[in-house]
């Protein structure tokens, strides 16, 4: 840019002078070299601003029609990263008052909520959207599975979305020992020992002298053999430094993945289905200068190339980041309406000498903690190790095309998927009825081997039967897609089932109760 | 390369590496030999050599007048300790299950958690504790009991 057009250089200026007019000059110069290609207020100037930003280059400079519907998607990933940015922000507030030593965490989690400015608050919300994060990352890995998407060439993508998934748990847990309350203490007591019972079957073995990984795993996680300060250390650390970079690496590959493996999934038949492109729908914005705009305006809506990009596209920007913000607003007003409404919980100080009774592990732990009551090893460990595997092997033993990128798409489709979570609630109910009614192997035959137990309990005989119903589909339809619609529905039905019984049916002693108002008094 | 035989190479032979080619390898090879080595070097770390617990060893006074089958449980230690005619014994107190603090019952003890329930041996009944709670180490030293949690002894060693 030339400052000084047309008038002639007179004289040569004093350094002074030059200094102060640059000085004057400094606010554009500050904004052009910030944006290099201009004002983004053109179709071809917000290209260049997506292309030319480091945060925005994650998205593709243009984005197909299908991938703003909201049906597409329903923003459940944009969701899911605008609630963990909300726990990052929060999470970060209240590092400034919280002390990782179990000599103070308690009394500081009791300043944060009685005494710090909006401490309150900042705890509700930090926990709400924690809940709100697991939950929108399970419903977004479903849709990713009933659209098909992890297809290729987005097999990979898929597996990174597991480790999110793992390190989205692992960052709920890890947070859950910081208030060193009650709660907190024996649901990692509990946990702790979960990474131990490997034992259940070195034990049942007899070599768990020689080979110890329960052990090691324990105290790797804990530092110690019981729940103490070094385990509270390791926790705080997990949870504020280790997880959440591995959570933003992890995050930052799913991104650009996405843009690497050509936008979301859909159709073949997507751009006959989309049907010309309607003004209303799609606000077209105008090429500078604004004389162009006129002549676009004249035209804007008559035509169906007019406004649409190469292959359907529309700008990213605004159109795909209009939808993007309007997610991550709506995510960020539920975890605020929340966190208003509902205080988080602190229990009294953590007493390794009583335990709670019932003690229970955050709610989306709870189907485990059901699995857990019959075989800690199988519950713990076991079960989910098969689950993770399972859905990881998903998108190499489908490699069918059709229905991709469709809602339950595949043979069987939508009445696939009803029957499947018909077949999952039955079984699970079927078998939770037969553990609470009639007990199971060690009330039936006292003298019985713990292998047996660990090989035969409600959880393995639980996941044998969706993993028969699903041959049986595979074989039925012919196609792998049918097995893996009607396994991930069993497992998404038997997990639904099992935490609501571990979370309304359970009291003391881990007994059933149809209403907490029957636990007995103590 | 052959130098025995003939200048012409047999083309059985492997082709021979340019020496650039080589010391890029091998370059890689070590720095991919090192890091692997450091990060197993760093994973020693995280796992304790020595335990931040206290000592497992304790005292304790039981009353003249403990009935048979009464439990004795010393205050802070998860252990129970018995008295009858053959002599004192000492039970755990920590479920074998996933670690909680286990209650003494009219039937034995019973696991506040997941509702596993042991006889008055420490045999498991019913729930999902995998063994049956191990028995300590007592010696008794005229009127006061030393109990070792960290030291198991058959079901049924009686001091």
């Amino acid at each position: 840019m030339t400052m000084d057009t047309g008038a002639p250089a007179p004289t040569k200026r004093s350094a002074l002078a030059r200094i102060l007019s640059n000085l004057r000059d400094t606010p554009r110069a500050v904004r052009e070299t910030a944006l290099r290609g201009g004002k983004p207020n053109t179709d071809r100037t917000r290209s260049t601003f997506v292309f030319g930003n480091v945060f925005l280059h994650l998205h593709p400079v243009r984005t197909h029609r299908w991938s703003l519907r909201w049906s597409t998607t329903w923003g459940l990933g944009i969701a899911s990263i605008a609630a963990f940015l909300v726990t990052l922000i929060t999470g970060v507030l209240l590092m400034f008052y919280y002390k990782p030593h179990p000599e103070a965490a308690y009394d500081s989690i009791k300043d944060i909520v009685f005494v710090v400015p909006t401490g309150t608050f900042m705890r509700n919300i930090h926990r709400w959207a924690a809940n709100v994060m697991v939950v929108t990352v399970l419903l977004h890995m479903a849709r990713a599975f009933y659209t098909a998407a992890y297809r290729a060439p987005r097999e990979f993508n898929w597996l990174i979305g597991m480790g999110l998934l793992v390190v989205t748990l692992m960052l709920s847990f890890t947070g859950y020992l910081l208030p060193w309350d009650q709660l907190a203490y024996w649901a990692i007591t509990i946990g702790a020992n979960i990474a131990q019972s490997p034992r259940e079957v070195t034990d049942a073995l007899g070599v768990t002298q020689h080979f110890d990984p329960g052990g090691l795993q324990k105290l790797i996680l804990l530092g110690s053999d019981t729940v103490g300060e070094e385990a509270l250390i390791r926790f705080y650390l997990l949870h504020v430094m280790i997880l959440p970079l591995a959570l933003g690496a992890l995050v930052s590959v799913h991104f650009w993945r996405i843009r690497k493996d050509g936008g979301l999934a859909r159709p073949k038949d997507a751009d006959q289905r989309l049907g010309p492109l309607h003004a209303a729908d799609y606000p077209v914005f105008s090429e500078a200068p604004r004389k162009t705009y006129q002549i676009a305006a004249l035209v804007r809506g008559r035509s169906a190339v007019v406004g649409r990009g190469p292959e359907n596209t529309l700008p990213s920007m605004p159109h795909l980041f209009y939808g993007e913000l309007a997610a991550a607003m709506l995510t960020i007003a539920v975890c605020v309406a929340l966190a208003l409404v509902s205080n988080a919980p602190l229990k009294e100080l953590a007493n390794p000498l009583v335990p709670e009774n019932p003690a229970k592990a955050p709610w989306y732990f709870l189907g485990l903690q059901e699995l857990v009551a019959y075989s800690a090893f199988m519950g713990g460990i076991g079960i989910p190790a098969i689950v993770i595997v399972g859905l990881g092997l998903i998108p190499y033993l489908d490699r069918e095309r059709e229905g991709t990128g469709e809602w339950f798409g595949g043979p069987g489709g939508k009445r696939l998927v009803l029957q499947a979570a018909l077949v999952g609630f039955g079984a699970a109910l079927a078998i939770e009825f037969v553990a609470i009614r009639f007990g199971w192997l060690r009330e039936w035959f006292p003298n019985i081997q713990q292998l047996w137990i660990t090989l035969v309990n409600p959880g393995t005989v639980l996941t044998s039967v969706y993993a028969l119903y699903s041959l049986w589909l595979v074989k039925r339809h012919d196609s792998t897609r049918a097995g893996a619609l009607g396994l991930f529905t069993c497992f998404v039905c038997g997990f639904l089932l099992l935490t609501v019984v571990g979370t309304w049916f359970r009291g003391p002693n881990w007994s059933f109760y149809w209403s907490p108002s029957d636990w007995p008094v103590h | 390369m052959n130098t025995d035989k003939s200048d012409s190479p047999s083309r059985l032979d492997p082709e021979p590496m340019p020496r650039r080619d080589f010391l890029g390898m091998a370059s890689i090879w070590a720095a991919g030999s090192t890091a692997l080595f450091a990060t197993l070097g760093m994973l020693r770390l995280p796992k304790a050599a020595v335990l931040s617990s206290p000592s497992r060893k304790f005292r304790a006074n039981l009353p003249e007048n403990l009935a048979e089958g009464v439990p004795f449980l010393p205050p802070g230690r998860s252990v129970a300790l018995f008295r009858d005619k053959q002599g004192v014994y000492a039970i755990s107190t920590t479920c074998t299950h996933l670690g909680c603090v286990i209650k003494p019952s009219a039937t034995g003890f019973d696991c506040p958690c997941h509702g596993s329930r042991f006889d008055h041996e420490g045999k498991v009944i019913k729930g999902p504790a995998p063994s049956p709670l191990p028995w300590r180490k007592v010696t008794v030293d005229g009127p006061v009991c030393l109990v070792d949690e960290d030291s198991t002894v058959p079901r049924g060693t009686k001091a």
